[in-house]
């Protein structure tokens, strides 16, 4: 055995402490308590111009963390290299991970990073972050002139974008996936078997037994997450009721869920619990999933990141397409209105050391070559105008018919990225729903109890919605 | 003490009670300090608001709800784990045939202590994840699975486990699934800790009341409970500590983090909810604060009933 003679156990003692010592202040700086200020950056020192508008610094560095989740992280390694081609002295330090409030919130006062995409279940309350003060607007972003086409960044954005990410009157969100919900079946077993996908409860009702009798579940659904079925649940409301009636909801208007309209909705699914048409079982997202491509049941309802998400386990001959959620018929307010919007939000804290080279990376994640690259590999449309029309892809195809033929109003539901508690409520209530514990009419009462104990809380700040 | 040593001491004790005070005690006194404001925790903006965070609690529903769930757990995470503990010590140590070796175990005992023993080496989560795949709420469940198979759950009706809030004995059955993990998770360190105490308790004192013609049941009620009390009583604290945590169980087995529909919210779950999803660090802080003072209090408490005189072999 060979021991140093000098590294004795004093000297190694010594330096332990030494070592600890020196660790002691940097940790200081990390767990700097929240209300002191860090030393500002001075980042827009870079010369702007109609090529460079945020004024990128050559030599600094951008930190982006992408969500990896239903539609992965590849896309986001394309607009690297989009970003690097025209800036190669600005390096991009890029992670992915799906714990994004895990990993984020605890710098956003202090050190945060540049870009964050904040999305999943574990993503930062949205009316949280806007309400501290703790992301930047971006209007200036839409203002700017668009990375590879005519026009600004805005007139590049499909229908909804701009909608779906402002807040307050001013644009924080970034919403990077254009997603379409709806329900889902295979149709080639649709086709063999002469199923037509129904447009309303009452077709559904009507196929159903068919479909039990060919050993299937007619539905299945995500029983751990109460925001799946919750789409659904909303859809069918605003079909039901009209968008006015989903704007006063939203706005926490007075008996808001006792419009007209709303009731039926709500009373289809529970008859849909009610007449055991359900898988049975609990079953998470990707286990429902699968059990809906197993052929266990025919339909399933979620949003056009599905196909990327199974795409390891799709069985040969399965394809899957997407219908429009299901109305009531003929009193339905808005049976055209289709659920699609920009979901996948993308944000830039406001102490983000390197904001223009932020700004700069997502005007390069809205480029064409970009959106374009998005769609081949994620198999989801982006936000973007034309992002899918280069793909061969009948998932994403039943998806564009299904934006043909909607009617110019989108579905959108705003209650839950406003306010925390009805986010948490509905979603509970959601499960309870369709576990076949809540009656439609308990549903009602609860939802209206919730929102008028926010309406009146005066510690939580409230938004509205015009459109 | 001699010259010099108080020095010496002391110059050990520096450093590591300085990590501790940095790392460990700022940290809470930093906590107490934002319960007195109202900080949403993404921003340096925060203002004074006195002791409005705590007069909160007391009205807040959600928060009593989870606090009842807190105390089922603390009265039954010790309860169970320590006689399930207790009864597997007894029979690895003293519950086997005497014979001229004396009193011992039951046959095999060196083995089931290593399975018995397994779960403490795994991880929470880990433990959390596994007992998903067994829980599931379908034909792929473990449990589930079997019980079909023999015939005893219908396929269109199979056990919902974390998804059942119908209450047992007026607890909401997730709970009761939660604690059978709990349970089995803990049993096997205790077990090991009181296999220990077992064994510094004399054989010669079994002995001579099995020449008495005491039986299994009175050995262990007059002489091995009574001689472990010390032991018991410790680890009655720690599975306090325990009970009144739970968050990982609860944060990866549960629906939306607490649910279905609050039945299994417990005050970890309610204080993660508050400070990351409705953005109000002042007031988790304060409900984090008055579960530090409830832990204290109550771990004093019972030391201080269980304290009575060491009895010396």
């Amino acid at each position: 055995m060979s021991v140093t003679p000098d590294l004795d156990r004093r000297t190694l003692l010594r330096r332990a402490a030494a070592a600890g010592l020196l660790v002691t202040p940097a940790a200081g700086l990390l767990s700097a308590c929240a209300g002191s200020t860090p030393s500002q950056n001075d980042d827009s020192a870079g010369e702007k111009s109609n090529d460079n508008p945020f004024g990128v610094q050559d030599g600094s560095a951008v930190k982006v963390v992408i969500f990896n989740g239903g539609l992965g992280d590849a896309w986001a390694k394309e607009d690297q290299a989009i970003f690097n081609a025209k800036y190669p002295n600005v390096t991009v330090n890029m992670s992915s991970t799906q714990k994004i409030k895990t990993e984020e919130q605890p710098k956003m006062a202090t050190q945060p990073s540049d870009v964050v995409m904040n999305s999943g279940a574990d993503m930062m309350d949205i009316s949280t972050l806007v309400n501290e003060g703790a992301i930047e607007p971006l209007d200036d972003l839409l203002a700017a002139p668009a990375w590879d086409s005519e026009g600004t960044v805005a007139d590049t954005l499909l229908p909804g974008t701009v909608g779906d990410g402002t807040y307050q009157g001013k644009f924080f969100v970034v919403n990077v996936a254009y997603t379409v919900w709806g329900n889902w079946y295979n149709s080639v077993l649709f086709d063999k078997e002469g199923w037509t996908p129904p447009k309303t409860f009452d077709d559904f009702f009507a196929l159903a037994p068919k479909i039990k009798a060919k050993g299937m579940a007619p539905y299945v659904y995500d029983a751990v997450h109460g925001y799946y079925p919750r789409w659904a649940l909303m859809a069918t409301v605003w079909k039901s009721a009209g968008k006015q009636a989903v704007i006063d909801i939203d706005n926490l208007k007075e008996n808001a869920w006792r419009a007209e309209g709303v009731l039926p909705a709500l009373e289809a699914w529970e008859k849909l619990v009610k007449d055991k048409l359900l898988l049975p079982g609990k079953l998470d997202h990707t286990q429902s999933q699968q059990a809906w491509l197993d052929g266990k049941a025919a339909f399933i309802q979620v949003g056009t990141w599905l196909k990327n998400e199974m795409a390891a386990t799709i069985p040969p001959g399965f394809e899957m397409k997407i219908s429009d959620y299901w109305g009531l018929g003929a009193t339905d307010k808005a049976p055209n209105d289709v659920y699609a919007g920009a979901g996948e939000g993308i944000v830039v804290p406001a102490k983000a050391p390197n904001k223009a080279a932020a700004k700069e990376f997502l005007r390069a994640v809205l480029s064409k070559a970009g959106s374009a690259k998005f769609a081949e590999l994620t198999k989801s449309l982006a936000s973007t105008k034309g992002s899918g029309d280069n793909v061969q892809d009948a998932a994403l195809a039943s998806a564009n018919e299904l934006m043909k033929n909607a009617s110019s109003d989108l579905i959108s539901i705003k209650l839950w990225n406003f306010y925390a508690d009805l986010d948490k409520e509905s979603q509970n209530l959601s499960a309870e729903l369709m576990a076949g514990r809540l009656t439609a009419a308990q549903f009602v009462d609860k939802m209206q109890a919730a929102a008028d104990k926010v309406a009146q809380d005066s510690s939580i700040t409230k938004q509205t919605r015009d459109a | 003490m001699r010259h010099g040593v108080a020095r010496f001491v002391t110059g050990f004790l520096a450093l590591p009670v300085g990590l501790y005070l940095f790392y460990v005690v700022w940290p809470f006194l930093q906590a107490a300090g934002y319960s007195l404001t109202d900080w949403g925790g993404y921003s340096d903006r925060q203002q004074f608001v006195g002791l409005d965070n705590y007069l909160r609690l007391f009205s807040d529903e959600l928060i009593r709800k989870a606090f009842w769930h807190n105390v089922f757990f603390l009265i039954t995470v010790p309860l169970f784990t320590i006689a399930l503990a207790l009864f597997l010590a007894f029979l690895l140590n003293v519950g086997g045939r005497e014979d001229k070796a004396g009193i011992r175990g039951v046959f095999g005992s060196g083995l089931y202590k290593v399975i018995f023993f397994f779960p403490q080496v795994l991880s929470l989560v880990v433990i959390a994840v596994m007992w998903q795949q067994i829980y599931r709420a379908d034909g792929q469940g473990l449990i589930n699975g079997m019980l079909m198979k023999i015939g005893l759950v219908s396929e269109d009706d199979p056990i919902t486990f974390m998804y059942d809030p119908e209450p047992f004995l007026g607890v909401p059955a997730v709970l009761w699934w939660l604690l059978l993990i709990a349970v089995w998770s803990g049993a096997g360190f205790y077990m090991v800790l009181f296999s220990a105490a077992m064994q510094s308790i004399p054989k010669d004192v079994y002995e001579a009341a099995i020449l008495d013609g005491a039986g299994r049941f009175h050995t262990f009620f007059r002489i091995t409970l009574p001689l472990l009390r010390d032991t018991v009583s410790v680890a009655w604290v720690y599975l306090g500590f325990i009970a009144l945590d739970m968050y990982a169980l609860v944060f990866v087995m549960t629906p939306s983090q607490g649910g279905p529909n609050h039945a299994s919210e417990i005050f970890a779950s309610v204080l993660n909810f508050t400070a990351f999803q409705k953005g109000q660090f002042g007031y988790a802080c304060a409900m984090g604060v008055a579960l530090a003072i409830f832990t204290i209090l109550l771990a004093a408490l019972q030391l201080r009933i269980t304290r009575r005189e060491r009895i010396e072999y």
